[in-house]
């Protein structure tokens, strides 16, 4: 049993290597379900075992109970009847029971086996997926990285014929500035020489011109005037120089003094407007500062002194020299300045703590701007996740309809690779999920079908049996009772892991379809109505929840499926049954 | 605003004598002097050629009118008719004649500026002034009319001889620290003389009335330097246009810069106000208004003009100078303070469309005049700080603190005003067309009344 369950297995995992090109019916697949269940029920009724004669019954039982013997079971099977060809019951079934169980524990690790494999597998292909990319990049960076250097050595020697070229230019420059002095001291000499030369000409000129000029007066006048003033004129001589001079001076000191006065009248306003300034920041300043009682006095009475002081200078300074007073114009309105900026930073702390105590109370107060906030921001959020939602959408739509070349360009255009592989993997993760569920309903389909057709065999068996029993009422009856009542209990043991067993090996099935098709809707649509078909027999689920379903499919193909689905089955079953048949050959 | 008729003239010859009563002009070879209320010929003298210079003397009696190609220069007496006075430089030439503050001597420039001859009307006595130096302005008097600036060149070096114009005695000779002296001016006050190198080097000497330097200016180096310097009628402040598009100031007192006034070509200056003068071609006419019109010759083809407040930013129009040509035409030119110093109207020649109107008491720009073509000539009203330019068109252009108005010169047969002078009342304007003149008398407060 356990080599057949090997191939079967062998035969199964070669399948799971081709799941990427064979498609694989959901029907067959139950059938292979079907065909580890079945013949455990009908072959010990319906088919003469070629192992197991009536001639060596006995032999039978040795071989199998040192093949117990030898997998570490009870082996008291042998019935010490003194026929030597009879079979002790109870330890048998133990055995088989025994059997059975182990059976089911490979089955169990066999198919967790395979699902490691898968998932290795599909890592594995991820691992060398990532690993060619990441070969890609590494080339990609490589290349990158040498062009990097070609680019930095072309700059580099860019570099040393630029260094070269300002070298040369700094030379060039140089030379020219040499050139330029030269040239600027010669032409300066030549205009020098050249100026001479006009000099020396018009020097010549004019005596040639003078020379010839006869003694006779070019001025033609009908009377000579008298002077514009009425006075007559001076005699030139060293009196009248004086004079001039004298005049001269005159004149220029009296520009200076007049410059002297409208500095000093200048000089006064500012005082009067400096005076006047202080006075009005004294009372300004002054009475805003309630609160800083002390200090305050204080700085007044300094001020008032600084006033005085300065306005007695002010006064004073008139008199005094103008140095004098400069000095002491200057450290008035330093000190002034001293006051008023230390003044102006108390101010400013003031204005400071002023604001801090208006930002706390500003923290309890807007409680609604606050609330308008957040109903502002849950707003923006649902947006972002409608947002989101519909992105989403787009993308199943995506992935649904397959690729196309246009599609793959716009999702190119669209995602990075990085992006669509993330996509990807949360796609996979979706499906692998789905196909959990998928796998769930799957089993409570089959167990709803083995149920079923335990069922029956169960009321044909019980038919046959009742019928046996009426009909000839041999010394054999007392067996087949049995008999029959040991397969209703193993049957009834052996519904609950069949369906386990069913429920892990389903989903193999659907994983595969679900990789290789990248539409899933035509294989749900044969399976999904047949489960749900049941559930709503087996009212494992309400009406309304099948007319909730009908939208996800066409509802014609679905009878069809359901039908077409059933039909295989049993053909199937036939087949496997005919399978497992041969297999006993084999092993005989 | 009233215009009078218009009188023909000749090479822009026109002057109001200093005491404001008479306008002397110049018609070829006569000499015709008007009187300024009424116009009419108070006398008529007729000069041996063309005039090529004409100047009242300061006591506003005699006129002097200067022939230089004859190298002649006349004297006519307003009291008296008979009287004549004429000097010939003969064959050494003339180039230049002006009267001296005492309006009893004549200043002639000889050619090649070989000398400066003094011609005194008082006693026909004659003294020479040698090496006098050619340049931009290399004469001035003070406004007292006592003492004569006069750069000189001698060794290849500049000089400045000051003289003292009562009796031509030379007060002080000193040598200046200047490669090129270009120009010499006295402060209003006449205690400080303003001297500028040539735009080569910029550099300002200030140099008291004795000789002293009192302080040197130089704001950059390596590059063309001072254009033009003009000293506010306070004599407080120096304004110094240069070659970098900038006015500097310097005050009376430490000689630093106070304020530099640049003139970028997009104005974003808020507190400024931008005038532009806006053109609109009166609707075309019918054919009989047409036909009259053209019967008329009248101003058809005048185009009327109006200012708006542009928004600002504005973008002033900039012509670019041409590197490679002598005395590029870029940077401040003409700078010209308002009778009570209280606004500097400036021009910059690579902007020859705008004018510049700087708030001194402020030290900010007021006002910027963009007009539609280059601006000739604009000057202040000696009473008033009211500012008047031309473009050579036939509007005229005032500016005021209020505000800016054009107005059309109304004269037939289109009057162009190439330059403008105001009276020194400040209550009429002389507007001077290519071979014409006429006053523009501004609406006084009594008129209003």
């Amino acid at each position: 049993m356990s080599e057949q369950w090997t191939t079967e297995t062998s035969m199964d995992n070669d399948e799971i290597s081709r799941i990427s090109h064979v498609t694989m019916s959901p029907s067959r697949q139950n059938n292979l379900t079907s065909v580890y269940s079945f013949p455990l029920s009908k072959s010990s009724y319906n088919i003469i075992s070629a192992f197991c004669t009536e001639d060596n019954v006995s032999h039978c039982i040795i071989y199998i109970s040192q093949e117990l013997d030898s997998l570490g079971l009870a082996t008291c099977i042998e019935a010490s009847s003194p026929g030597g060809a009879g079979l002790n019951a109870v330890p048998a079934l133990n055995a088989m029971y025994e059997l059975l169980q182990i059976h089911r524990r490979t089955m169990c690790t066999l198919e967790e086996l395979e699902k490691e494999h898968l998932k290795n597998l599909s890592s594995l292909q991820h691992m060398q997926m990532t690993n060619s990319r990441l070969k890609d990049q590494l080339e990609l960076s490589i290349r990158e990285k040498s062009r990097l250097h070609e680019t930095e050595r072309q700059l580099q020697l860019k570099i040393k014929t630029l260094q070269s070229c300002l070298k040369t230019e700094k030379d060039e420059v140089q030379k020219l500035q040499n050139i330029v002095a030269s040239r600027a001291s010669q032409y300066s000499h030549d205009a020098k020489r050249k100026e001479r030369e006009a000099a020396k000409l018009k020097e010549r000129l004019s005596q040639l011109l003078v020379d010839r000029k006869d003694k006779k007066l070019a001025i033609d006048m009908l009377n000579c005037l008298g002077r514009s003033d009425g006075k007559r004129s001076l005699w030139r001589n060293a009196k009248a120089t004086a004079s001039h001079e004298g005049e001269m001076y005159k004149s220029l000191l009296c520009g200076y003094e007049a410059s002297q006065k409208a500095l000093v009248l200048e000089n006064a306003e500012l005082k009067k407007v400096l005076q006047q300034m202080k006075k009005e920041m004294i009372h300004i300043l002054s009475p805003r500062k309630p609160s800083a009682i002390g200090a305050t006095a204080d700085e007044e009475q300094v001020d008032s002194d600084g006033e005085e002081k300065t306005g007695n200078s002010s006064r004073e300074t008139l008199d005094q020299s103008c140095e004098h007073a400069r000095e002491q114009l200057i450290n008035s309105i330093r000190q002034e300045w001293r006051k008023l900026k230390s003044h102006v930073e108390k101010l400013d702390n003031q204005a400071s703590q002023a604001q801090t105590q208006m930002e706390c109370n500003k923290e309890m107060i807007p409680l609604e701007t606050h609330e308008d906030e957040m109903e502002r921001m849950r707003s923006e959020v649902q947006q972002c996740k409608e947002f989101i939602h519909a992105q989403q959408q787009l993308l199943q739509q995506q992935f649904n309809t397959s690729f196309d070349d246009e599609t793959a360009a716009l999702l190119n255009g669209c995602y990075t690779l990085e992006e669509k592989e993330r996509l990807k993997e949360e796609w996979r993760l979706f499906e692998e999920q789905k196909r959990n569920f998928e796998k769930e309903r799957k089993n409570f389909t089959e167990a709803a079908i083995r149920l079923g057709r335990e069922k029956r065999a169960f009321e044909e068996d019980r038919a046959a049996w009742l019928k046996n029993h009426f009909l000839n009422m041999t010394p054999f009856a007392d067996r087949r009772r049995w008999c029959s009542s040991d397969g209703q209990s193993a049957l009834s043991i052996k519904s609950e892991p069949d369906v386990r067993m069913s429920a892990v090996k389903t989903p193999k099935a659907k994983s595969s379809t679900y990789a290789t098709f990248s539409t899933p809707k035509p294989s749900r649509s044969a399976t999904a109505p047949s489960t749900a078909d049941l559930y709503r027999t087996l009212r494992l689920i309400p009406e309304s929840r099948h007319s909730s379903r009908g939208s996800w499919q066409e509802s014609s193909p679905v009878e069809d499926g359901e039908t077409r689905v059933k039909s295989k089955r049993v053909l199937r079953c036939d087949d496997l049954s005919i399978f497992t048949f041969g297999e006993d050959d084999g092993l005989t | 605003m009233n215009f009078s008729e218009v009188f023909k003239q000749s090479n822009q010859l026109c002057k109001v004598s200093p005491n404001g009563k008479y306008l002397a002009t110049c018609v070829q070879y006569r000499l015709v002097v008007r009187d300024v209320s009424t116009l009419q010929i108070l006398q008529l003298y007729t000069c041996l050629d063309q005039i090529s210079h004409m100047e009242w003397s300061s006591d506003s009696l005699f006129v002097l009118c200067a022939m230089y190609k004859r190298g002649l220069v006349q004297v006519w007496s307003l009291e008296q008719p008979d009287w004549h006075c004429k000097i010939d430089e003969g064959s050494i030439g003339l180039v230049s004649s002006r009267w001296s503050p005492d309006g009893r001597h004549i200043l002639n420039t000889t050619e090649f500026h070989l000398r400066v001859t003094v011609w005194s009307l008082r006693t026909k006595a004659v003294s020479y002034i040698k090496y006098p130096k050619a340049c931009q302005k290399g004469i001035d008097f003070s406004r007292d009319g006592c003492y004569l600036a006069l750069a000189e060149r001698r060794d290849c070096k500049d000089y400045i001889s000051v003289f003292v114009c009562d009796d031509w005695h030379l007060l002080r000779h000193f040598e200046t620290e200047t490669q090129d002296l270009a120009g010499l001016e006295w402060s209003p006050n006449g205690c400080v003389l303003a001297v500028w190198d040539s735009c080569l080097e910029y550099k300002v000497l200030l140099y008291s009335l004795d000789g002293r330097l009192l302080s040197t200016y130089s704001a950059y180096e390596w590059s063309l330097g001072v254009k033009t310097v003009s000293w506010s009628p306070s004599s407080q402040f120096l304004a110094i246009g240069s070659y970098d598009e900038k006015v500097r100031i310097l005050n009376h007192i430490t000689w630093r810069k106070i304020v530099q006034f640049e003139h970028p070509a997009t104005i974003d200056n808020t507190k400024a106000t931008v005038y532009k003068e806006v053109e609109r071609r009166p609707a075309v006419p019918s054919d009989e208004l047409l036909l009259h019109n053209i019967t008329m010759g009248s101003t058809l083809f005048n185009t009327q003009s109006k200012y708006e407040i542009c928004e600002l930013p504005v973008q002033i129009p900039l012509v670019k100078p041409e590197p490679d040509r002598a005395n590029p035409k870029i940077g401040v030119s003409v700078l010209a303070f308002s009778s009570d110093s209280r606004y500097l109207a400036t021009k910059n020649d690579n902007m020859a469309t705008a004018v510049w109107v700087w708030d001194v008491q402020k030290m900010s720009l007021e006002a910027v005049l963009e007009q539609t073509s280059a601006v000739r000539c604009f000057q202040w009203d000696p009473q008033h700080p009211r500012l008047a330019l031309c473009t050579g068109n036939s509007k005229l252009y005032l500016w005021s603190p209020g505000g800016c108005v054009s107005v059309q010169v109304p004269a037939e047969g289109g009057f162009q005003v190439q330059s403008l002078m105001w009276h020194c009342s400040g209550n009429s304007l002389i507007l001077l067309g290519k071979e014409q003149l006429c006053l523009c008398y501004m609406e006084t407060e009594q008129e209003e009344q």
